[in-house]
């Protein structure tokens, strides 16, 4: 598709995803406000699936130990400042990614994706089964953090619609920066460990640290995502660390197309999307759910990323034949 | 004496009980042409994965510079100045040939903290690569994905890469196999304009070119060293002649 077309397109649907608030209900603010986290989580593993060519199966370690962290850091009878717990939550959720990094990075292929669910069942045992995490039932946060800073509070996360627009700007901000990171030298290291990790080490790229670094942004940006799931719902368990919300999660990024950011936050939303509906039709929604993903693996390859420049080829094929 | 970049001693490499190398010496000089010949499975493919780090020796030493370098992996040896080719193409596909050689030109310069600073806007980076693709003879191909290139082009975008990361120390695996005739002598050019100011290993199966370009040859079987010298003298020599020109004959016949 024509980059200036595409640009225009993003810009509509922003323009779009910022007016809602003001015509749509609380309720379904809330649920674009859940799809727009998620697709913040989505876009972070893309950077390593989609990017890098690490397909990571254990992504909801980052998302669920930063969500914690938004309830555990937080004081037991007042708001946390907003500006201290959200960087705190964040740094945890990368230290994690460095620290599991390290040893996950010296596998590749299948091995690193048994190692790094292996890891993220770690993470998840400890906060179901430990007193530390409440155990299955997880923990309620009492208080949304508070945005006061210097005496002036910009906004206030007890309004829903306040909420969903720091999470779009944190969308926007997320979307930038890896738009920056993928353009400048390290991120072409990345496509290029990508494409011949083995060419790029006999050029002289130490990999595994650059490995290492996109590992841990993509566990500090999915902490990001968790950090605002957490607040947006007020309660943790240790489903967000589950083997199943990685799985979900990467499904986005195929679903949308790998490598491609906007393709992940549309992959958000239309699983999602379909998550709702067909939850609304019937308790074997995951049937259909199953259905709809072999039959978009199997006949949109690209995902929904590459799905405009097809139509658009689609079209010229038509015309030429007219 | 001309100047000794890379020098081996004694690298012996066993798989198991067979010595892929057995005590193989050698000495890479700037401004010199050091070809590596021997038969199919002589070792090497082996000796050249030594040298350029992807594979580490049993025994022996390796110098860089008069610096012991034997135990530096693949990437140190590119970074000090060690840049090899490979005998199946090995590029990025995808991507066009001159970001084949920005990426390698990069490497000298890699700036991973400037996370906000478009890569292409490096200028000396883009003008490195663009050097070397004009040198490798691929000036005008530089847009052009490199998976869409010519077997030639491949081969002539592999040198490229090695020469934008301004390898002192080219090893270069083969670069003429698969050629035809016309791309083979435009290679056989190249190297000779190359290894004017550089030093480089030459292992081919090619002949003709090896003895139209090489300074020093030296003949490998069996995993050892079995001559060493300049092209006439192993042109003459009886061992050589029946130990590996001989067998080539008797396989052609």
């Amino acid at each position: 598709m024509n980059s200036r077309v595409s640009t225009f397109f993003k810009l509509a649907v922003l323009l779009g995803l910022a007016g809602f608030p003001f015509f749509g209900s609380v309720f379904y603010t809330e649920v674009l406000a859940k799809i727009l986290i998620l697709a913040i989580f989505a876009m972070s593993l893309d950077l390593l699936v989609g990017f890098t060519g690490l397909v990571s199966f254990g992504h909801a370690a980052y998302f669920g130990i930063a969500a914690y962290m938004a309830v555990l850091l937080a004081p037991q009878s007042e708001a946390a400042s907003l500006w201290i717990i959200l960087p705190l939550a964040v740094l945890c959720a990368g230290i994690a990614a460095f620290v599991i990094g390290i040893f996950v990075l010296r596998t590749k292929g299948i091995y690193f994706i048994m190692v790094t669910l292996a890891f993220s069942q770690m993470a998840y045992f400890i906060f179901h089964d430990t007193k530390l995490g409440g155990g299955s039932d997880g923990i309620y946060l009492d208080y949304r953090p508070d945005a006061t800073i210097a005496g002036f509070t910009p906004f206030d996360f007890n309004q829903t619609s306040h909420l969903y627009f720091f999470v779009l700007a944190a969308l926007v901000a997320v979307y930038v920066f890896l738009t920056l990171l993928l353009r400048s030298p390290f991120g072409r290291v990345l496509v290029g460990i990508r494409s011949n990790e083995h060419r790029m080490l006999s050029l002289g790229y130490a990999t595994f640290r650059y490995k290492l670094a996109a590992f841990t942004i993509a566990g500090a940006l999915a902490g990001l995502a968790g950090f605002l799931y957490a607040v947006l719902f007020g309660f943790v368990t240790p489903e967000y660390l589950s083997w199943h919300k990685s799985g979900d999660v990467l499904l986005m990024v195929i679903l949308g197309g790998m490598g491609n950011l906007a393709g992940a936050v549309a992959g958000a939303f239309v699983l999602t999307g379909l998550q709702e509906v067909f939850a609304d039709w019937t308790k074997h929604w995951q049937l259909l759910m199953g259905g709809v993903i072999v039959l978009a693996v199997l006949f949109m390859p690209g995902g929904l990323a590459a799905l405009p420049g097809r139509i658009v080829a689609r079209l010229r094929k038509g015309e030429n034949n007219g | 004496m001309a100047e000794i970049l890379l020098k081996a001693d004694g690298l012996t490499r066993h798989f198991g009980g067979l010595a892929a190398n057995q005590d193989v010496s050698l000495s890479l000089e700037r401004g010199v042409l050091h070809a590596l010949l021997g038969p199919n499975g002589a070792g090497k493919s082996t000796c050249i994965n030594m040298l350029s780090g992807d594979l580490p020796p049993t025994a022996g030493r390796i110098h860089y510079c008069s610096k012991d370098i034997t135990r530096l992996s693949a990437y140190q040896r590119s970074r000090i100045g060690i840049g090899r080719s490979y005998q199946r193409t090995n590029i990025f596909t995808q991507f066009s040939a001159l970001e084949n050689c920005r990426l390698a030109a990069q490497s000298r310069h890699p700036r991973p903290w400037r996370i906000f600073t478009d890569a292409l806007s490096l200028t000396d980076t883009l003008e490195r690569a663009r050097a070397a693709l004009v040198e490798a003879g691929l000036g005008a191909r530089a847009s052009v994905i490199a998976g869409t290139l010519s077997h030639g082009e491949q081969r002539q975008l592999e040198i490229a890469m090695v020469l934008a990361t301004d390898a002192q120390v080219l090893l270069l695996d083969e670069p003429l196999a698969g050629m035809g005739s016309n791309e083979s002598a435009q290679m056989v050019e190249l190297l000779n304009e190359l290894k004017k100011t550089r030093a480089i290993l030459l292992v081919e199966h090619d002949m003709d070119a090896v003895f139209a370009v090489a300074d020093r040859v030296t003949v490998l079987v069996n995993g050892q060293v079995l001559e060493s010298g300049s092209p006439e003298q192993i042109r003459n020599s009886a061992e050589v002649q029946e130990a590996y020109l001989g067998v080539e004959e008797a396989v052609h016949v």
